[in-house]
């Protein structure tokens, strides 16, 4: 009998001789070794609570259908959404910076420029990622403070001063107020005549994430997707290179999920954009291929790995059988990558660079398309100047020094990897299930479902920390309780909130109010009609000199705006 | 409203725009886990809200969460405010994420104690515990 079974890949016989052979080593070799010297536990698990086995073979990758695994560039995608990955071009080295005025950013992104990275990641503060002017009263002490305020064009054009914006990738995060940030980056495009098509990055602008988990939200939930909605038709019909909308885990991750809940959760919010664009008319292939994925990269190594291939597949899988994409690149999960933030600590500093890393090299191993390494001094402040070089070596040893990007999908085969990529795959599919056996996304966030389970691990987490059952160097082990930091940190700059109100007031006497007055009526009219794209008028808007808080307030008459029932 | 007398009263808020909750609400977990009655504002309030909700709710401890920096500015403003309502005796702890530096200067202007990362849930507990029996009673 030479009948194939389990993926293909093993004939009957040899699955039953493995078997066997697995189980004599448990009797003999496993069972005496460890009369003589137990293991250090009685159950090992990931971080994201999934048992894993003292060693895995070919019987546990069996389960895996081989066409699930496939190669690099090919349907489903698991190793990696290019044949060639970092054979060609080595991810984009983004990391993220913000602080102060317009001017103070452009310095520290000249900075990193020349430091070596290779794209641009804003970082807005407070203010304009909850869409208030810098001079709002729930403003104060804020602006300038966690990323750069940007009130106005004004702002923007000093954001980019001297930076080639055709020849550089700029990400942007930013939600609620996403879709006025995209309307000025198209106005500073026009006005410095770079052509649409040719800008490549992306915008956040996920805002059922926010309602789950980062908790950046002005309106109700509904008019806010079609908000999203309007951003990912323009983009697709206007900016062929640009991703109008980073669907992100990271923040899910970061406000305490398990990394299958991230996952899962990521999926289930790209589903309800799926239909609300196609409901919209749009066609799949016509956007799908500028959606663009942002996940975290925790401790847990192998975990990490398997959890980006699962998504992959997923997404290609829910690309092509639910929503009936046929272009390969409506297929393809890209992501960027940030390393855990929540993962840092404040004593003994100096290991955060070494745990991200680790997180750095699963994330490259895992065949991120972009990446962020945090600073040593996260638990602290914003990153200092300092702190983000290192930051970025720690990449560019990876890339440059390692040579882990010489073989795509290096892990691509190895038993463990290949039986947790397909639990994970499984375990996201059986959450969609509930999810939509339970009445889909936006009504199970109005219900809390989500930020439940979340509240849950992270309440989970702490108290593993508390017990000492999750280690955390300088936390619960290896303490030095007499520690004193001498930690050069991040300044804050008192000076930025004035000299920003200074020029959104300057901006407001200048420009025609009149006419900024009527466009607002006009934004108001084409919110009114869901028929209607707002993205127009709002670029309209920006290039008439409205601030952000003229836009955002006017629509809050229109729409008024969200508050959570928190659960805790 | 008669309250076991036992029992203390705790309000958590977020103030201000900041919206990392995950920390927030471990901690009023914590607290109601050890018996507290422990009332959670939700994000985004003002100082007056959060000021105003102490009183009327007539709360033993005011635990404020803060990780976007902004909490020498915020921080004074409830303090003032509390001074003003006449509620000084109303226990203010902070937590979140902020330099030592500004730990002493919160310290100073009156806020008994500041609960950064990572602190054990445990030694949350304990805190509130032995500040409200530093006070003693109303």
């Amino acid at each position: 009998m030479n009948k194939r079974v389990a993926g293909g890949v093993l004939t009957q016989e040899k699955v039953q001789q493995l078997a066997d052979q697995v189980r004599r080593w448990e009797e003999n070799e496993v069972a005496s070794f460890i009369k003589r010297a137990p293991e250090r536990k009685t159950e090992f698990r990931t971080l994201g609570g999934f048992p894993v086995k003292r060693a895995y073979t070919a019987l546990d990758a069996a389960d895996t259908p081989l066409e699930d695994i496939g190669l690099p560039g090919q349907y489903p995608f698991t190793r990696g959404p290019y044949p060639t990955m970092y054979r060609g071009r080595f991810w984009t080295m983004r990391q993220i910076a913000g602080f102060g005025t317009a001017e103070d950013t452009n310095k520290r992104f000249r900075y990193l420029i020349a430091q070596g990275q290779t794209g641009l990641s804003v970082d807005f503060d407070m203010p304009t990622l909850m869409g208030y002017d810098s001079d709002h009263p729930m403003s104060h002490g804020e602006v300038g403070r966690e990323g750069v305020a940007i009130d106005t064009l004004a702002d923007m054009e000093h954001l980019f001063e001297g930076i080639d914006l055709e020849r550089i990738s700029v990400s942007m995060t930013i939600n609620p107020s996403a879709w006025i940030l995209l309307a000025m980056y198209v106005a500073l495009a026009k006005k410095k005549g770079y052509d649409l098509n040719k800008l490549s990055g992306t915008i956040q602008a996920d805002i059922l994430k926010e309602y789950m988990a980062q908790k950046e939200f002005i309106y109700p939930i509904r008019p806010s997707v079609r908000i999203v909605r309007d951003g990912i038709t323009f983009g697709a019909r206007n900016m062929k290179r640009y991703n109008p909308i980073n669907i992100s885990g990271y923040h899910i991750s970061e406000a305490g999920s398990s990394p299958l809940d991230e996952a899962a959760f990521t999926m289930a919010n790209l589903i309800t954009y799926m239909e609300e664009v196609t409901k919209a008319g749009v066609a799949v292939d016509d956007f799908a291929p500028r959606l663009a994925f942002f996940f975290v990269c925790q401790a847990d190594f192998f975990e990490e790995i398997a959890k980006f291939r699962a998504l992959r597949r997923v997404y290609a899988k829910i690309m092509k059988e639910r929503f009936g994409a046929r272009n390969p690149d409506s297929m393809r999960l890209r992501f960027h990558c940030q390393t855990a933030a929540a993962s840092l600590t404040k004593p003994q500093y100096q290991v955060n660079i070494v745990r991200t890393s680790l997180q750095a090299l699963a994330a490259v191993l895992g065949g991120a398309q972009s990446l962020h390494t945090n600073g040593m001094d996260e638990a602290f402040a914003i990153p200092s100047e300092e702190a983000m070089k290192l930051a970025l070596r720690t990449q560019q040893v990876i890339a440059d020094e390692s040579n882990a990007g010489n073989v795509v999908d290096p892990l691509g085969g190895a038993y463990f990897v290949e039986s947790l990529t397909t639990q994970y795959e499984r375990g996201i599919f059986r959450i969609l299930d509930e999810v939509d056996s339970r009445g889909g996304t936006i009504k199970l966030i109005e219900e809390g479902w989500f930020q439940r389970r979340i509240a849950d691990f992270a309440y989970e987490t702490a108290l593993k920390k508390a017990s000492g059952e999750k280690p955390v160097l300088g936390v619960n082990k290896f303490v030095e309780p007499d520690e004193k930091f001498d930690i050069e940190l991040h300044p804050h700059d008192e000076t930025s909130e004035r000299r920003q109100i200074e020029r959104l007031r300057r901006v407001r006497r200048e420009r025609d109010n009149a006419r900024v007055a009527q466009l607002l009526d006009r934004l108001v009219e084409a919110a009114k009609d869901e028929s209607q794209n707002i993205m127009p008028v709002t670029i309209e808007l920006v290039e008439a000199g409205a601030s952000m808080g003229d836009i955002v307030e006017k629509l809050k008459g229109l729409w008024g705006t969200y508050r959570e029932t928190p659960v805790f | 409203m008669n309250h076991d007398k036992q029992m203390i009263r705790v309000l958590i808020a977020k103030v201000g725009l900041d919206g990392h909750d995950r920390g927030v609400k471990i901690v009023a977990r914590c607290l109601r886990d050890a018996g507290m009655d422990v009332i959670y504002t939700g994000l985004h309030r003002s100082p007056e809200e959060v000021v105003t909700a102490a009183v009327q709710e007539d709360v033993d401890v005011l635990g404020v969460s803060l990780l976007s920096g902004a909490h020498m500015t915020i921080f004074p403003a409830l303090l003032k405010l509390l001074r003003e309502r006449k509620a000084e005796d109303i226990i203010v702890l902070g937590g979140g994420v902020m330099p030592d530096e500004d730990v002493v200067k919160l310290k100073e202007m009156g806020v008994k104690e500041v609960l950064l990362q990572d602190t054990p849930p445990e030694q949350i507990v304990t805190t509130v515990r032995r500040l409200v029996a530093e006070r003693g009673p109303r």
